[in-house]
């Protein structure tokens, strides 16, 4: 984010400087106190990183057409609120009952024109942000593979209690709490829960789609520039939700091949054995790597549903 | 023998149950915090007791409250209990705020099992247990005095709706002394309320209180509806009907249609866990896709049943405040019925992210922004009635001011949500947490804290203190604005929502704020309760016995306050839209009638709070397996209502003298009062007769 990087450099020599302020010589708890007040303000400038997690520092087309999308409704409703905003302290203010010199018009109620005000051009713009929306939700439907020559690469994401599990069928390879994918490659996951419903979000990369047992659901997107970004699940699962969070590694084709080599060279097998320490409660401190994967592991999890469990 | 007693007498219930006990074996600040609410909720409960034995009024309170069927009463219980339930909610979520802003890369001070229950019931009870009584208690109160009736249809069944909703709210409470309640939020969604994953007693808490609410909440629908088609005085057409009628109308509608979808999925849910059905269960068939589709069919409506009342208390209050008619009133009309039917065709919105196709989404994305319409209209229709009118800032004009600028805001995320791709990348997040109260605290909170300003000089027959009024207003305005604004910062950057610990520090300073925030909100709750003490102790001075504070010209206002039980002495009629003000206008406000008669109305029953009580030991029972409890509660609650329909003396008649008499004190009041000019209508000199504007 361009706009940012100003305000960062300002919030970061803030901090510098809140930070030595904060050092125990100064003693007094109301010195301390004020130091915080006044910092406060400045940390808030500061404040601009948490932008740069979102969907406002975009890493791949699918995140940055709907940062798009969001900049062209901001701007549009910007002109819907400012009105409402102006007008209604203005008026208020302007005839408030010590004023004097108003026109007072106590039975006045109805009026052809300022009704064709506010009904027909709220119309239009509803009727305009309905074509932006039909066109943009359709481009952007999750399920629509991303136009590419590479072929996507397809993972199969297993949403557990409290972690993912990233199955990569084609390169017989597995992760826990971390999926690599190359830079630059449309990614295609196919999604779905071994527990309760989860929802899958990577905010810089691609909006969610909930994963639920039984049922598979699709979301594609990509990465056009190397990084890790955060990904998480956002529908609350029971205690260990908070820290069910992965990471995204979009990396060079070339790191990515590494990547998998070294899965496949872990020597730890995604076996029945390691699949039943998966599905218990827990949150790995730590990706875990597979170094293979049974055959249509993925199947097997949406089949599971149709048995009676304990 | 002990042994298979203690399971059929306690089914499930064990030591353990207790916070208390849990807090010994454990003294984490988390369970501690968990044992002092359950102490406060049996401390405040003796308490209360202890007080009511001590005053000794336990008869009139039975008599004159509790078995009573009289409209105005059912309605101020209702905004009783949402009061009490809105202190519980609120502190709750000062609790949540705290936690966050504590356990950035830290634990913080309460465990992720008790900050699930604190949102799960925060959402529950701010949504069942604060706003529905609240705007349910204040359609009670006015609905019928606007529409000039001398109460509801169906008084034993409002009677009816209010115990069951207290006793669902009782059994909200219940839950914070024994066991615990669900972590499922305030949706539930399954299957992780499932046996499988929730084998606890939360959920079935969650399940019967939510139940029991739905129940009574239904029934006023209905109860609401009958009132407003049947029992409007001579000359009150439906295009006369006062705005607050309209919205109060269509509301009853929703809730007639909205709620057994609730009462549905909750019963459904219900059968999966005690009687192993598969309705959303991960196996065996179940689908959760349909409890999801169930409780938002539900649940927007929900919304539009929350806010729909709070703009009718608006639309009185800004042509009340303005000294002039509403403008475009036939718009306001056409605008809420668009609303109401709307609001059943864009439940899908709640799960853009289920995977359903892309033009099912679109097509649910535009019928959503299409509620904005006529929201928009509603907004333009109450500043052109403060255009050239004269506008007095009086504390329920600051909230309809406060909220006209707010909703606005909150409108335009609703449309950023409204767009599948964006809803994509919010939803679940604290963006999502910051639209919906950023809708529901100016669109339902204002809007009922701009009624309770408004109506209570009528029900109570004195003014509320304007000072602290506005100290209270200025809290809720900017504590609103520092807790939620940072929200949608948060959201945007993917802090996901009910999350007990953060581990980004780049949240930090927007969560601190928000934590100022909701402790900006708490002493505006704070302001509140001290406003009441101190209007409650200058009464005297404020006292507006003729009845009509703020030259108002709905019936309500035509009458004494605190209005006698009937109501009106003799039934109006009505030839005109604000018929109070056309009668202050003609210059014979107060005609005496010609003569007295009898009235009978409704006699006292215990019907309500049988059923109430009984309703929550049925639900209690269900809960812990106590099967013999809730045989003994459903068996009571239907012999009770087979006893009733014995009672042959329904009616209690009151006599034309005794008629006569009360309106006659009046009538000396209104002798004896000045008239005042608008200017002076926050002082003493305000008794209640307003002096007609030229």
């Amino acid at each position: 984010m361009p706009e940012c990087s100003l305000i960062d450099r300002l919030s970061a020599r803030v901090r510098r400087r809140s930070f030595r302020k904060r050092s125990p010589s100064l003693g007094s708890t109301r010195r301390r106190l004020a130091t915080a007040i006044a910092a406060t303000p400045l940390a808030f400038v500061g404040g601009c990183d948490v932008l740069r997690l979102g969907v406002a520092n975009p890493a791949g087309p699918v995140a940055e057409a709907q940062w798009h999308l969001l900049l062209i409704v901001g701007a549009v409703l910007f002109f819907v609120a400012a009105p409402v905003l102006i007008l209604t302290p203005i008026i208020a203010w302007h005839y408030r009952l010590g004023k004097k010199g108003n026109v007072y018009r106590p039975t006045w109620t109805f009026s052809w024109p300022l009704e064709g005000l506010i009904w027909i051009p709220p119309t239009g713009i509803v009727v305009g942000l309905g074509f932006v929306l039909w066109h943009y939700t359709i481009a952007l439907d999750p399920y629509r593979p991303l136009p590419s020559t590479q072929p996507a690469l397809e993972v199969q994401a297993v949403a557990l209690d409290w972690k993912w599990l990233f199955i990569y069928p084609d390169q017989g390879a597995a992760a826990v709490n971390q999926m690599a994918i190359p830079v630059g490659r449309p990614v295609h996951v196919s999604l779905t829960s071994g527990t309760v419903m989860q929802s899958l979000l990577i905010p810089q990369l691609a909006g969610q789609i909930y994963a639920m047992a039984g049922m598979t659901t699709q979301l594609n997107f990509a990465a056009n520039r190397p990084g890790t970004f955060r990904g998480q699940n956002t529908q609350f699962n029971g205690l260990g939700f908070q820290n069910q969070k992965f990471e995204v590694l979009a990396m060079p084709p070339d790191a990515f091949e590494a990547w998998v080599a070294r899965a496949r060279a872990t020597a730890r097998p995604l076996d029945p054995a390691a699949l039943d320490g998966l599905m218990q409660k827990s949150v790995p401190p730590e990706p875990i790597l597979y170094s293979s994967v049974p055959p249509d592991l993925f199947q097997t999890f949406i089949a599971r549903t149709q048995e009676p469990s304990r | 023998m002990t042994e298979p007693l203690w399971p059929a007498l306690l089914g499930r219930f064990g030591w353990q149950d207790l916070p208390f006990v849990r807090a010994w074996a454990d003294p984490s600040l988390s369970e501690i915090i968990g044992a002092g609410a359950g102490a406060l909720v049996v401390v405040g409960g003796l308490a209360v007791v202890v007080l009511i034995t001590w005053l000794g009024r336990w008869g009139y309170l039975w008599r004159e409250w509790f078995t009573s069927l009289d409209h105005k009463r059912i309605g101020i219980l209702y905004v009783v209990i949402a009061f009490t339930m809105l202190s519980r909610a609120l502190v709750e979520a000062v609790l949540m705020r705290m936690q966050q802003a504590a356990a950035i890369n830290a634990p913080g001070f309460i465990a992720p099992d008790h900050f699930a229950q604190l949102f799960t019931t925060h959402g529950s009870i701010m949504i069942f247990f604060m706003a529905m009584p609240f705007l349910t208690g204040a359609i009670n109160y006015v609905m019928p005095l606007q529409i000039g009736a001398r109460d509801v249809a169906f008084p034993l069944l409002n009677a009816v709706s209010l115990w069951l909703t207290a006793g669902a709210a009782g059994l909200m409470m219940v839950s914070l002394v024994i066991g615990r309640f669900s972590t499922g939020g305030w949706t539930g969604y399954p299957p992780y309320t499932e046996l499988a994953f929730s084998p606890d007693v939360g959920p079935d808490y969650w399940i019967w209180a939510v139940t029991l609410g739905s129940i009574g909440t239904t029934l006023s629908g209905l109860n609401f509806a009958v009132t407003i088609y049947k029992l409007r005085c001579p000359g009150m057409t439906l295009m006369r009907m006062p705005m607050f009628v309209w919205t109060s109308l269509c509301t009853s509608i929703l809730m007639i249609f909205a709620m057994p979808p609730l009462t549905v999925a909750t019963a459904l849910l219900a059968l999966d866990r005690y009687l192993g059905f598969h309705f959303f269960t991960n196996d065996l068939g179940g689908n959760m896709m349909n409890y999801a589709n169930l409780i938002w069919l539900f649940g927007h409506p929900e919304v539009y049943i929350l806010i729909l009342p709070a703009f009718g208390v608006y639309s009185e209050v800004i042509a009340t405040f303005s000294s002039k008619e509403l403008y475009g009133y036939t718009s306001l009309v056409i605008a809420t019925m668009a609303i109401a039917v709307l609001s059943f065709t864009v439940w899908v919105h709640h799960f853009f992210t289920m995977g359903q196709s892309a033009n099912i989404n679109a097509v649910f994305g535009i019928a959503t922004m299409t509620i904005g319409l006529p929201t928009g209209v509603k907004i333009y229709d109450w500043i052109w009635t403060m255009f050239r009118g004269r506008v007095r800032f009086s504390v329920s004009m600051l909230y309809s001011l406060a909220f006209m600028m707010t909703f606005v805001l909150g409108g335009l995320t609703g449309i950023i949500l409204a767009f599948p791709p964006l809803d994509y990348l919010v939803h679940n997040t604290l963006f999502l947490v910051a639209h919906f109260h950023n809708m529901l605290i100016p669109g339902l909170l204002y809007g009922m804290l701009a009624g309770y300003h408004y109506w209570f000089p009528k029900a109570f027959g004195f003014r509320l203190d304007e000072k602290w009024g506005r100290i209270s207003f200025g809290c809720w305005v900017v504590g609103f604005y520092l807790a939620f604004m940072p929200l949608y910062v948060l959201g945007a950057g993917g802090m996901t929502r009910r999350s007990q610990a953060v581990f980004e520090p780049a949240f930090r300073p927007w969560l601190y704020v928000a934590g100022v925030g909701a402790l900006v909100l708490l002493s505006a709750l704070a302001s509140l309760f001290v406003q009441l003490w101190v209007s409650i102790r200058n009464r005297e001075a404020n006292r507006v016995p003729v009845g009509d504070p703020w030259n108002a010209g709905g019936l309500e206002w035509s009458i004494a306050a605190p209005p006698p039980e009937y109501n009106f002495a003799v039934i109006p009629t009505v030839n005109d839209r604000d018929p109070f003000h056309g009668d202050k206008a003609d210059g014979d406000p107060y005609a005496p009638p010609k003569r007295y008669e009898a009235i009978a109305m409704p006699a006292n029953s215990m019907t309500g709070p049988a059923l109430g009580v009984l309703g929550a030991v049925t639900a209690f029972g269900l809960v812990w397996h106590m099967w013999w409890l809730a045989g003994f509660g459903l068996a009571a609650g239907i012999a009770t209502i087979v006893a009733r329909s014995f009672v042959r003396d329904l009616h209690r008649t009151i006599p034309a003298a005794e008629v006569a008499r009360i309106d006659r004190h009046w009538r000396r009041d209104i002798r004896k009062a000045k008239p005042v000019g608008r200017a002076v209508e926050g002082t003493p000199a305000n008794r209640g007769l307003a002096e007609v504007e030229a």
